[in-house]
């Protein structure tokens, strides 16, 4: 199976312009047999939108989003956008395209509302977290924060996905002595989530700025056992070819069987008793 | 550089990985120019190091060709500033172009002559903004800044002045990491080691005007902005004078890192809930 990482940089609020760029990604992608193409969140639309959040929403049926799903021939797409829901609530989503139909759409959950970032004040949240069949295998999506809520990737892992796909528009922050903060704190992230699950993440980030806010790219796949096997360069344009081999995740999890192990009843046990005491209800 | 390293062994959490600062800089001021629509940058160059740093930047991020550098001497600046603006100007190879603006500054002062220094000062400073904006049309240059994030948390710049500029690479930068950036950009030792200087009168120095060093003050910037230090906790640490005296300033000055206050009466007001980057479609 050969994935792409469309590290991109998007336009902001030029939905126009990014689905060209959009479209000259694929055909590159298609140009290298790419099976799975996949871009970074709101690569659609661009990331801090702010009152322009309105303006660039799309429902599903959009001309725009179905040009892009009729793109999905020989090849499966993902890309995200700011979707229209027919209850007029805006959602950070993630559309998994395939044989040009969608085949599944994530809405973005844990919308990071604190320092530089603003999201809940534009996007309602998500209320699910599933894996969902493709043609190549079992697939969970996440986008951005939301793989740094331990129980994103752990509710994926348990409903079957051997591989995670995560769009983010990650920055540049909090830089320091020796190297880029946020980009060591994000590969630690998907390192130890691509282990503790036994399966594959595939990340792609966007590159580019907007009103000096850099986005630091550097896409990257992570193998079942932990292992970075390819990175994208920082800061630049670039669509990242890779072969994984699905076959990892059964070597991985015979190696290391915490799934099997995991305890899901206990879970579930005892975060009904959490959320109880924590609303007054229960003792203890 | 000697000097330099003194300065962060002193502070190495003020250290930064300069590769990176450098390619991150280089690479976003780049795009935010071309995104506007332009090739050039142009900005003012005093002799100092900021913008000496800034100049050494904008020539890795554009090439010399598309960099121009502004002296603009008043009478009573000090020579020694202008030779070594023009060091850089001969390192770098850029454009350069030196406008004396004694005779527009004493014209209008001729009116004035009650004015003190500081009045004095602030007016240059505005003149010397409005000869780089008009240059700026003038070439299709854009105005790159000069001003750190130690003096733009302090205060210490003129309003609509020195502090103007369309993009600012060296604004999330302390002074001491200026250093930093100025001795790994190869900028020329004596800009670096001579002691800053607003240079609006004879024999000013920042530090002394400030009544703190650089590397005292950055420090303290450190623990009580990035850190976040209770009041308590920084008293351990810098001097109880020193933390309220830079508290104050940095409230009392917001007024200059903000525009202007807009009373509102509508739903969508500029500035208020009227909201998009300045990137907007770019």
């Amino acid at each position: 199976m050969r994935i792409g990482l469309a590290q991109m940089r998007p336009v902001l609020g030029r939905v126009d312009k990014n689905l060209e760029i959009h479209r000259e990604m694929i055909q590159r992608a298609r140009e290298e047999q790419v099976d799975v193409l996949v871009f970074p969140e709101l690569s659609l639309t661009g990331y801090n939108l702010l009152d322009l959040t309105y303006d660039v929403a799309r429902k599903g049926e959009a001309e725009e989003i179905q040009a892009l799903v009729a793109e999905a021939t020989d090849i499966d797409l993902v890309f995200g956008w700011v979707e229209h829901s027919p209850e007029h609530q805006l959602f950070n989503s993630a559309l998994y395209a395939s044989q040009q139909k969608i085949q599944y759409i994530h809405r973005k959950v844990y919308l990071p509302t604190y320092g530089m970032f603003d999201e809940a004040r534009y996007f309602a949240q998500g209320q699910t977290i599933r894996s969902f069949m493709t043609r190549f295998g079992q697939v969970g999506l996440l986008v951005c924060e939301d793989i740094w809520h331990v129980s994103a990737p752990y509710l994926l892992a348990h409903d079957g996905a051997e591989m995670i796909i995560v769009l983010a528009n990650a920055p540049v922050k909090g830089m320091q002595a020796s190297g880029l903060g946020t980009k060591d704190s994000w590969y630690q992230i998907l390192e130890n989530h691509a282990q503790l699950h036994g399966l594959y993440i595939a990340f792609a980030n966007r590159v580019g700025a907007e009103d000096g806010v850099t986005f630091f790219g550097g896409s990257a796949v992570v193998d079942p056992f932990g292992k970075t096997e390819s990175t994208a360069s920082l800061f630049k344009e670039e669509l990242l070819v890779i072969d994984i081999d699905l076959d990892k995740v059964r070597k991985a999890r015979f190696k290391m069987p915490l799934l099997r192990d995991e305890n899901m009843d206990l879970v579930q046990r005892e975060l009904t008793r959490i959320i109880k005491k924590r609303s007054g209800e229960g003792l203890i | 550089m000697k000097m330099v390293e003194e300065l962060l062994q002193q502070a190495p959490f003020l250290r930064l990985d300069e590769e990176l600062v450098t390619h991150l800089l280089t690479t976003t001021l780049r795009e935010e120019v071309e995104k506007a629509g332009f090739q050039r940058v142009i900005l003012g160059l005093s002799g100092g190091i900021d913008s000496a740093v800034s100049l050494y930047l904008a020539v890795r991020a554009f090439g010399k060709e598309n960099v121009i550098a502004v002296r603009m001497p008043y009478k009573t600046s000090s020579p020694a500033s202008l030779d070594d603006a023009q060091t850089a100007i001969d390192d770098t190879g850029v454009q350069a172009f030196t406008i004396d603006i004694t005779p527009q500054i004493d014209a209008y002062f001729e009116r004035m002559p009650e004015a003190d220094a500081l009045r004095r000062g602030n007016k240059m400073a505005r003149e010397r903004m409005s000869i780089l904006y008009d240059l700026s049309a003038a070439h299709q240059a854009l105005v790159v800044g000069t001003s750190n994030r130690t003096e733009l948390l302090l205060g210490y710049g003129t309003q609509f002045g020195d502090v103007a500029s369309a993009v600012n690479p060296l604004g999330d930068l302390y002074k001491t990491q200026v250093r930093q950036l100025a001795a790994y950009l190869g900028v020329p030792e004596q800009i670096i080691t001579k002691p800053p200087s607003a240079d609006l009168w004879e024999n000013q120095t920042d530090e002394a005007e400030l009544g703190f060093s650089y590397l005292e003050v950055d420090s303290l910037l450190y623990y009580m902005i990035d850190q976040q230090y209770t009041r308590e906790q920084l008293k351990a640490l810098f001097r109880e004078e020193l933390i309220e005296q830079v508290a104050k300033r940095i409230a009392r000055n917001q007024y200059k890192r903000t525009t202007p206050i807009i009373i509102k009466l509508g739903n969508r007001t500029v500035g208020i809930d009227f909201r998009y980057l300045r990137d907007w479609g770019l």
